[in-house]
């Protein structure tokens, strides 16, 4: 329970820490480039909504910056991020809730999918460390993890978009017949193909030297050698033995990889004019459209610091020493 | 004593087809004026032809030879690689040696604000940052990518720190007076010099991406050459829908090489220093 607190501690300490960053960040670049922003917006929005603008950049106010501060807060917390200035005149709450789902969707689900086919095959590797299947795959792997996540998605949609024509050039589902029931599921599943597999192959490589390398860590352990002496099924002593201990490491450098793979994510989206987070964040920040960019980046860091938080409390349920 | 780190690697065969890769890089870069076969600015032939024998890698939008940009590019890329890497490195090692060494509450401090910049997604940040600035260029690039990129390698340094400064031959210099600048770095920095070196792998790999991919959304100077700005001049001539793959293939193969090049020496690393990882 005390282990469990800690970590929802930490979440809002961070969480705190990233709606902090966005209220610095403006304020910081010299000649605040929000100031035309207000000035394109007077006389076109509700005064309300312009005074959200002018707190969040700090244009227009003669408050103390405590003030600023406190007033900036509490908007967040009631979800006044503004007006879009690219999607005008749709508040950027609105935009969030049309373009999170897809994100959270498409990208929670490659990112689970690479995450098991890439411990998978780390666990492989490292129990045939003297095959050259392994060496091959092990090299990949390290190249593979170079690739930059937009540059092989552009490859895979030339090869399979464009010129074999098997899936969509972009978007999310099909806006030229009207779809229901089955057919917007399949149109669905069709559209974000590429860009999971985009998502997924180049995420593979990280998973995989991790748990390579944990697995032979584990693999040189007395209670290894016992289960082998023993006689018992290599099988048995792959899995229930060596990985159900290696697999521990990798849990908690989900942390760090997320927050890799959720950049990788929305340079995907991009490419794929995939209408989710990092497709909106790249219109915002083509746009200018300030107020619109700065939701963006606390929602992302939102769902990446609870896709953490979930983490951590599923690691203090595997590894009970870390409750401690 | 210097032998028993260099020997090694010498007999580790990624270490060596790492350090292979990179030394090309570099040469590529450093000889660029001498291997260009045109200037990479000037317009030389038909646009958007496809590789041949006069342009290996075939011209772009403007009939620029993309053989002489990824040349060139090598220069700038490669710069911002290395550069990028240094300074993060440098941020991590005077964020986690004196958390490490000093302890108590600058630990409590200095690891808090590590882990909170470890789970904040680096890119979303920089793509922030990179937008409201109104100067675009190489420098601005490089800034971004050391503010957010040192999380991870401070944590390391921090723990690798943590056990040695309690071993005994840091304690005999604390007992003989020495200054904790001279402890740190006389004492404990020479036998942390691998772990700083594999930790500047990872941040270069983290810089090359990083820079790609900034620039790729136009967020650096998209004037200059570099591999990223090939990436976003294809992007916004819509290159793969008109069919020219070339201007796509080579400055991503050039960045995954290069990275995996750096991937490579640091995996090697780990297997010096630590023997079990050794597979054959």
């Amino acid at each position: 329970m005390r282990y469990i607190l800690r970590k929802t501690g930490f979440f809002f300490l961070t969480l705190w820490a990233a709606v902090t960053l966005n209220f610095i960040i403006p304020r910081l670049m010299p000649g605040n480039p929000a100031e035309n922003l207000v000035a394109r917006f007077q006389g076109q929005i509700s005064d309300k909504a312009l005074r959200a603008i002018e707190i969040a950049f700090g244009l227009n106010v003669h408050e103390s910056m405590i003030n600023q501060y406190f007033e900036y807060l509490g908007n967040t917390l009631r979800g006044n991020f503004g007006t879009s200035l690219v999607y005008f005149p749709t508040p950027v709450i609105k935009i969030i809730d049309q373009s999170l789902p897809w994100t959270l969707g498409l990208f929670g689900l490659s990112t689970i999918i690479g995450f098991v086919i890439g411990t998978l095959l780390g666990i492989y590797v490292a129990w045939r460390r003297e095959s050259n299947v392994s060496s091959v795959t092990l090299v990949s792997a390290l190249f593979v993890r170079s690739f930059p996540y937009f540059w092989f998605g552009l490859i895979l949609l030339y090869i399979f978009g464009f010129m074999l024509g098997w899936f969509p050039l972009g978007g999310a589902y099909s806006t030229k017949t009207s779809l229901n029931g089955l057919s917007y599921v399949i149109s669905v599943i069709h559209h974000g193909f590429l860009p999971a597999l985009t998502i997924i192959i180049s995420s593979l490589g990280g998973w995989l030297l991790t748990m390579r390398n944990n697995m032979i860590s584990v693999l040189v352990e007395d209670y290894i050698t016992v289960a082998e002496a023993k006689g018992l099924k290599e099988r048995d002593i792959m899995l229930k033995y060596a990985a159900r201990n290696a697999i521990l490491p990798s849990i908690t450098g989900f942390a760090m990889s997320l927050g890799f793979i959720v950049g990788g994510a929305i340079l995907t989206e991009i490419v794929y004019s995939y209408p989710g987070m990092g497709y909106i964040l790249y219109q915002s920040v083509i746009g200018q459209d300030y107020p619109l960019m700065q939701a963006i980046f606390l929602m992302i860091s939102l769902s990446v610091l609870l896709a953490n938080l979930v983490a951590d409390i599923l690691y203090g349920f595997i590894d009970p020493r870390v409750r401690e | 004593m210097k032998n028993s780190y260099i020997a090694p690697f010498f007999g580790n065969k990624k270490g060596m087809s790492g350090l292979l890769i990179i030394t090309l890089f570099v040469v590529v870069a450093v000889i660029a004026p001498y291997i260009s076969p045109f200037n990479p600015n000037e317009m030389v032939d038909i646009p958007l032809q496809a590789p041949s024998f006069a342009h290996w890698l075939g011209t772009n939008h403007l009939g620029q030879d993309l053989l002489s940009r990824v040349i060139w590019g090598t220069r700038t890329s490669l710069m911002v690689g290395i550069v990028t890497g240094l300074l993060s490195t440098i941020f991590s090692m005077i964020i986690g040696l004196s958390a490490g060494y000093f302890g108590g509450v600058i630990d409590e401090i200095l690891t808090t604000i590590t882990n909170i910049f470890l789970v904040i997604p680096g890119l979303p940040l920089m793509i922030v940052i990179a937008a409201y600035l109104k100067f675009r260029g190489v420098t601005p690039i490089i800034i971004v990518i050391a503010i957010t990129g040192w999380p991870s390698g401070a944590r390391l340094l921090r723990s690798q720190m943590l056990s040695l400064r309690n071993r005994e031959f840091v304690t005999a210099a604390r007992i003989l007076g020495e200054k904790s600048t001279h402890m740190i770095f006389s004492e404990i920095f020479p036998l942390m010099l691998s772990l700083v070196v594999a930790n500047f792998f990872s941040a270069a790999i983290y810089a090359i991406l990083g820079e790609a991919a900034l620039e790729f959304l136009g967020l650096g100077d998209v004037n200059i050459v570099t591999w990223g700005t090939i990436l976003y001049w294809a992007q916004n001539n819509q290159a793969l829908l008109t069919g020219a793959w070339w201007w796509i293939l080579a400055p991503g193969l050039c960045i995954s090489v290069l990275g995996a090049g750096f991937a490579l020496l640091n995996f090697s690393m780990d297997e010096i220093s630590n023997p079990k990882l050794r597979g054959r």
